[in-house]
């Protein structure tokens, strides 16, 4: 069809019999559909259409974020320094690093699916406050447009963590704009977590009881804590570094009694914590991908739940472990060294019991599976390590390596990307109300699995071998491994590009999805896709657990539903017994 | 007794604990010194978080909101000071 048509196809606003482009009666009136104007987007206070918003921008930083890493893995390439200087390979990571944490990773999930899903899942009509919703939306993109403005004035060179002294004392890039750009959109993140607590807490429907949250939720509650309290405590620590900048006030200049350690305790007590932000959401949507896959209640219910919560308590207590050979006192570091352990068993439970999940579960190898899958293998690999460099030891070995490097890829990139693909494939019919072709699903699931693994297995070998992180010019004998790692992020970079085109494509020539094209449970699936403007017709009522799929019992055979079947093979297993 | 009766002692009392930190801090040196800070200091948040920010008229659930975020606070101190006081 030409452009001409498809415009001449646009409905009257007026008329909701007049579908235009709209395949189903549904999508003409959906939150989609209500109302076609640039202004009717901007000033939103929808949910769905805030998260699309969020979705969008998400995107845009993630590949800005990528090009950054693209020029980072290209000029490792040789072990000379002959793409950038030394000065450009620093700004390059810097770039990278701050992009990907505050405007891709932290946002990612919580932002567009948080958004979107809540209060379907919950069953209300919106978050608790919607024009904070808005507000959050803009206060991320002033923050986002301020850094890539920075970017352009030069850029910084500190790395992400603006570890002094070098970012209050040496360096001579826009530390403070930077600064200025993470600290504005700090409150971002505040506001969105304060929209999603008071949103569980009140707006849940009847019969909605704590037990009967999805465990999406959960975890989104969790991180939403998280968000709230931690978030400050960066804005703090920035404008400290600013204040000492400008003012020379002395809080981490010895020479002025201060400390430079300060600045470490100070930010990895935001930032660790902040590494849950981003991998909590993974794992509700890891959670919620696996029940789906399975077509089973959840395993252990209760236990992924409060690890989701254990998670954001001892997330706070390990900060230290970044710090073991920076000059902590040994007392210290054996302390978080212990706690960094801790953190592990609620990662472990969760793990397991998806694993349970799974066992003897009615599994669909469709493109979510695929992405939950990548998302288990990848997380425990990232999570082992973590605890290999938790201890003190093996830690002197391998601090500021390339084996750090892999291990937060694996969790952040293996982790949280592989999540978020994950639940784009998983909850994109209910968004676009539109179904993508499920063989390209699986092929973007595949090399994204395959061409992350390409590149930064090889990071832990370099690692290990002694290769410094954060260096572009490095020993000749370290070179195979860093094309190895450059080709894995050339296949990954096309993987990434993939799904880009066929959800594209189905947003106009996808058939329509249904309320529930997976045939799963949750009240999000109970409502049109794409769902209407204000969700639900009428508030739901909540009578009986999440997942509440047909169990089945040791022995029984086929569909748990076929009666005459089941009450012959329990018989059968009575008799065995 | 009358609401602005009770902001008003409220107020004089954070006034009182201004002068008391001001002598303490002519009074006392060293760790003797940041500690009587400090304790004034979360006596005056006390007040204010009670009266001021009304935490006396909220519920169960809000309070212990507030506590959480005070534990949070002993939990940032208490592990920092892990580091602080055990440097050779």
């Amino acid at each position: 069809m030409t452009m001409d048509n498809a415009l001449e196809r646009r409905p009257n606003p007026d008329d909701l019999n007049d579908r235009g482009l709209s395949e189903t009666q549904d999508e003409r009136v959906s939150y989609l559909r209500a109302g076609h104007t640039l202004r009717s987007w901007l000033l939103t206070t929808d949910h769905k259409r805030i998260a699309i918003l969020y979705l969008i921008s998400v995107t845009l930083f993630f590949f800005i974020g990528g090009a950054a890493a693209a020029l980072v893995r290209a000029d490792l390439l040789t072990p000379q320094a002959d793409l950038l200087t030394n000065e450009g390979y620093n700004r390059a990571f810097t770039l990278h690093g701050v992009i990907m944490v505050w405007f891709f990773l932290i946002p990612s999930i919580p932002n567009t699916f948080g958004n979107f899903l809540i209060p379907l899942m919950i069953g209300a009509r919106d978050l608790a406050f919607p024009r904070l919703n808005l507000l959050s939306w803009y206060i991320y993109m002033l923050g986002g447009l301020f850094t890539v403005f920075v970017l352009i004035a030069g850029g910084v060179d500190t790395g992400w963590t603006f570890y002094t002294p070098l970012s209050s004392m040496f360096s001579n890039g826009h530390v403070v704009m930077v600064a200025v750009a993470v600290f504005v959109v700090g409150f971002s993140s505040i506001l969105t977590g304060l929209n999603f607590i008071v949103t569980v807490h009140k707006l849940r429907a009847p019969g909605m009881s704590w037990g009967r949250l999805r465990l999406f939720v959960w975890a989104h509650y969790a991180t939403s804590l998280i968000l709230v309290l931690a978030t400050p405590v960066l804005s703090v620590t920035l404008a400290l570094v600013a204040a000492e900048r400008l003012f020379g006030l002395g809080i981490f200049d010895p020479k002025l009694g201060g400390d430079p350690l300060l600045f470490q305790h100070l930010f990895w007590f935001y930032s660790h914590p902040a590494v849950y932000i981003m991998v909590l959401p993974a794992l509700g949507v890891v959670s919620e991908l696996v029940a789906a896959s399975a077509r089973k209640p959840v395993f252990g219910y209760r236990f992924i739940a409060g690890s989701s919560i254990a998670i954001a308590i001892i997330g706070f207590l390990v900060w230290g472990h970044h710090m073991f050979v920076a000059g902590q006192s040994m007392y210290a570091s054996a302390v978080f060294s212990f706690l960094s352990l801790a953190v592990a068993v609620p990662s472990g439970i969760k793990v397991y019991n998806w694993t349970a999940t799974l066992y003897k579960g009615h599994i669909e190898l469709d493109p979510p599976f695929f992405f939950a899958a990548s998302f288990i293998g990848l997380f425990v690999v990232g999570g082992l390590t973590g605890l290999v460099l938790a201890m003190l030891a093996v830690d002197v070995h391998l601090h500021d390596t390339y084996f750090v490097v892999a291990h937060f890829h694996y969790i952040m990139v293996g982790g949280t990307v592989s999540a978020y693909f994950g639940a784009l494939h998983f909850w994109w019919p209910k968004m676009s109300g539109r179904i993508y072709p499920r063989i390209w699903g699986r092929l973007a699931a595949i090399f994204i699995f395959l061409g992350f693994n390409l590149t930064f297995f090889p990071q832990f070998i370099l690692g290990y071998l002694g290769m410094p992180r954060r260096y572009h010019v490095y020993d000749p004998s370290f070179q195979v491994l860093h094309v190895l790692s450059s080709a894995g992020a050339s296949i990954l970079g096309v993987a990434y590009l993939m799904p880009f085109t066929y959800l594209f494509w189905s947003m106009r020539y996808g058939a329509p999805a249904g309320p529930n094209p997976w045939d799963v449970r949750g009240l999000e699936w109970t409502v049109p896709s794409p769902p209407p403007k204000h969700n639900f017709e009428e508030i739901p009522v909540v009578t009986g657990p999440p997942y509440d799929y047909p169990l089945e019992r040791e022995g029984d055979q086929g569909e748990a539903g076929d009666a005459a079947e089941g009450n012959a093979a329990e018989g059968n297993a009575g008799s065995r017994a | 007794m009358s609401l602005v009766r009770t902001l008003s002692l409220v107020w004089a009392a954070l006034l009182g604990l201004l002068l008391l930190t001001l002598g303490a801090s002519f009074a006392l040196t060293g760790p003797a010194s940041l500690a009587a800070s400090l304790a004034i200091a979360v006596a005056k948040a006390a007040l204010i978080y009670w009266f001021f920010m009304h935490l006396r008229e909220e519920g169960g659930l809000v309070r212990l909101a507030a506590l959480g975020v005070a534990a949070w606070l002993v939990i940032f101190t208490l592990l920092t000071s892990a580091d602080y006081a055990m440097r050779p």
